[in-house]
Parts: C-alpha cells; structure tokens; sequence
C-alpha cells in the first residue's frame, strides 16, 4: 500500500509515469524529464514535495532540545524566519538525516525531514525528546510545493494569500515567512531561486492548478534528481546514510563546531574523527567523453586507491556526464572511472555545477 | 499505446529487427522500450566487425535516469553502427523505427529471423508486463 499525495489526481491528469518513492506514489515525469529540467533552469516549475515531512518542535525547551539534536546549531537563527541546514546524527557520527529547520519564534521551531526517513526519524526525535520540556507534533494533513526557476517567485506570488504576498516577494534565501494556513520559504533543491510552500492539503490542488494556469510546468522526482546533482547538493540514502559521517559526505559545513561546550549528539565521533584525519573525500567528478557516471561506478586514483560514485547523472545544462564520489584523500587532479569494464578519465572538481542557470565548471580549464 | 509495425520482428527483451533485400539486418529498440527508458542521453554502439551471438550484450542505451542494454537478436556480425546516434541519441526517442535505429548485422543463419517474436506476438509480452 503506497501512500498518494494530495495531488495524485493532478499528476495523473497531467499524465504523470508515477513511480514508488519511499512508500509514496509520485510523478517521476510528466512526459520529458529533459524538458522539465530545462524548464526549472530556464523559467519555472513546479513539483509535489508533499510527501515530506513537516515536524513542529515547541516548547520552553525547543531551541536546547534542538541544539542537542543537530549537528549544526540553531543559535545561529536569530532571526523570526530563519532557516537552517543541518544533520542529525547518531552517536556514532553517521547521518541519520538531513534536514531544514525554520525559527518562527524562540520556542517555536518548524522541521522539514525527508520522506523515506520519516519513521525513524520521528522515533528518534521523541526518543531524545523525552529528557527535555518540549512538544513534538508531525503535521501530516500538510501539502508542500516547491515552485522553482528564474520566474518561480514571480508567478506564485498571485496565488499566495494576499497578505503574505508582499512578505514572500520581501524574503532573503533561506527564510520564511507563514500565516495561519500557509508558510512560505524562499528555499528548494534546485539551484535555482524559487518557493517551498507547506499549506493545508485542502488548498494543495487549487494552488498547483493556479500554478499551471500561470505557465508553470510540472517536473517530477527525475528532473528533481538530474537538477540537485548539478547544483551539488547531497541526497539521502545514496550520498549519505547512517553509516557516513558529515565529514564523509562534504556536509562538514553544516556542523557547528564553535561554541566548543555545545554537546550534540554525534559530536564527540565525528571530532575524533576530524582529529584523525581519518575519512575520505567528498567531492565532484566530470566526464567530457562521451559516457554517463552512475552511482557505484568505480573510481581509481592513480596510486591504485579507489573510491565510488554516489550520485551520478548526464547534466542536462552542461551536455555531459558529472557525479558526486567519495574517495580516498588526495590531490590528484584526475581519476580513472570503471564503466562497464572500460576506463574512463575523469576530472576532480568541486561542485556546485550549475547555479541561477548558470555552470559554475569551465571545462576549458 | 505504442507504435509495433508489423512489418517487423521483435524480441522479448524489447529490440525490433528489419530483414532487407540485400539480406542484412537492422536492429533497434522499439517505441514501448524507448518510452519505458525516458529521453536518451547517451548511446554506447558495438565494434564493427564485432561478432555476435543470439542474446549477448552488444549495445547500450542510457537515458537521464539509467543504463539498459541491448541484445543481439540472432547470431551474426555487426556490419554498420548508426554513428548519429553520439551526438543525437535523441533520435531513438523521436524515431525508434526510422533514424534511431542502433546497429546492422549481417545474419550467420537468416533463417534464424523465424523465431523471432511477430508483431502480435511481442504486444502480448508487453501486455504480460502489465
């Protein structure tokens, strides 16, 4: 039994190839992965994320709960609307999950979590929950758009309710705004500027129809994939998992180090592991010959250490092959890539690879 | 539903073979197994000369999402490869039976062509797919 979002009925009207995804029936694609990913790059669309998790953590408690919780700390949230990357970990330093958070009052704080994680993760959150004041409330009679695309912002705001338009135009990246019903974040897995709108499931179907009427383009899970590839950014379960630290899968920069007395949990593993220097590299690889990198493939350094693909797809923006790989240590510049039994060269870079539609990898180089 | 020239033959494993005058074979993929694979981003063609067998791995296709093979449908050797098809994989998307197709075999035993699947035949295993 898999579980439909409140849009199911709009994906199989736009004529959706619907897929399994964590337990949820979603649109892969609505016709041309390609083309929904020019899209996004080029104008807007729009995609149901609505089978992520929403958790809201109150309480007189919620910002020491929270800094307990996360590897990154809410501190840093001075802000009403605020919103935050981070990992949460185990106590052995692995990813439990990645996540948002939003700061929308000092003891009021608004978790995103990902779909295929969300038992275990809401098991673990009450679980560390208990020694402290604080109510954890999972919300799933919400819907969750992400409008995305140079032209995202500016098609969503009619549809919003009008007294959160001008609020929502008025928004910094990474921070929200919200009413009773809607909240608004100017956030997304794209690279690309847009909105990530959670509202109720009831106003989910009218809101996407007006987002059509408006011009913007449905784009399911594969374009969503192909699109935070370019803009490197990680995905759980194929780039990181519980038995990967943050430094393992270049998300060290979401671990707050300073203040040094916080304690979170996770913190005393991974700064062992820091101290050691004992963990591989996390970073971008192109391919310019013809030829598609695919998580799992191999990847041989010069020295005859190797590492893997985690993430790997044709870049549509770019024309050719690019992949995320954690490998052992090194300074080499190239590596070589196992595909099919035949070797390929294949260039360390760092990414992100596309950003605002624009690469960020010059190949001449 | 998708399109299955009778005219052709076909396989289980999703390729189409057109029998010529001149008595060699052109070989695809057909418009359900394009369909099923999403836009084309890349087309990996065998060696010509290369010999093949019936069912072995001679070619690959990979859309945006994932990599699939493709099999020799009968046992022969690959006499052109459809060079368009490195910069224009594309082609096999838009024209899976025309300008997409992958490769020609000259047949070791044309009469091998016989136990191939006929149209009607190969819209019941997509059927079977469900």
């Amino acid at each position: 039994m898999t579980n439909k979002t409140p849009l199911y009925e709009q994906h199989i009207q736009s004529n959706a190839k619907m897929v399994d995804f964590g337990g949820w029936d979603m649109p892969l694609h609505y016709g041309s992965q390609l083309e929904e990913h020019r899209q996004v790059r080029t104008a807007a669309g729009v995609f149901d994320v609505s089978h992520m998790t929403v958790v809201d953590v109150s309480g007189q408690q919620a910002a020491a709960f929270l800094r307990y919780l996360v590897a990154n700390n809410v501190d840093k949230l001075q802000t009403e609307g605020k919103a935050l990357y981070t990992c949460m970990l185990n106590e052995q330093g692995g990813v439990i999950d990645d996540l948002i958070v939003y700061y929308q009052a000092p003891e009021q704080y608004r978790l995103v979590v990902n779909a295929a994680t969300r038992y275990k993760d809401l098991a673990w959150i009450q679980k560390q929950a208990s020694n402290f004041v604080v109510d954890i409330k999972e919300r799933p009679e919400l819907a969750m758009l992400a409008i995305q695309g140079p032209e995202a912002r500016d098609l969503t705001k009619a549809l919003l309710p009008e007294a959160l338009q001008a609020p929502a135009m008025a928004l910094k990246p990474f921070s929200a705004c919200w009413n009773d019903s809607h909240f608004v974040a100017r956030t997304g897995y794209t690279g690309e500027d847009g909105f990530e709108v959670i509202l109720p499931a009831s106003d989910a179907v009218s809101l996407w129809q007006g987002l059509l009427t408006a011009g913007v383009k449905p784009a399911g899970l594969g374009a969503r994939d192909t699109l935070r590839i370019e803009a490197g950014m990680n995905l759980y379960g194929t780039d990181m998992d519980e038995n990967i630290s943050p430094l393992a899968c270049g998300l060290e920069w979401t671990v707050a180090w300073e203040p040094a007395e916080r304690d979170f949990i996770g913190r005393a593993a991974i700064t062992a592991q820091k101290a050691s220097g004992d963990y591989p590299m996390f970073t971008g690889l192109i391919l310019t010959e013809k030829g598609i990198l695919r998580s799992h493939q191999v990847v041989d350094l010069a020295d005859g250490r190797s590492g893997e693909i985690t993430s790997g797809t044709f870049s549509p923006t770019l024309g050719f092959s690019i992949a995320m790989a954690r490998l052992p240590q090194t300074t080499d510049e190239t590596v070589t890539v196992n595909i099919r039994n035949k070797t390929f060269p294949a260039r360390i870079v760092k990414p992100p690879f596309v950003r605002m539609g624009k690469a960020c990898i010059d190949i001449a180089k | 539903m998708s399109e299955l020239p009778s005219s052709l033959k076909y396989t289980s494993s999703h390729e189409w073979v057109l029998l010529e005058d001149d008595g060699i074979v052109i070989v695809g993929i057909t418009d359900h197994a394009q369909e099923l694979l999403g836009d084309l981003v890349f087309v990996d063609l065998p060696e010509i000369g290369q010999e093949m067998s019936a069912g072995e791995e001679c070619a690959v296709v990979e859309s945006v999402k994932a990599a699939s093979d493709v099999y020799s449908p009968i046992d022969g050797k690959i006499v052109d490869v459809n060079t368009n098809l490195t910069d224009e994989p594309e082609l096999v998307n838009n024209s899976p039976y025309g300008d997409g197709w992958l490769f020609k075999l000259k047949p070791a035993d044309a009469t091998a062509l016989d136990d191939l699947l006929s149209a009607d035949d190969y819209s019941q295993v997509i059927a079977e797919e469900g």
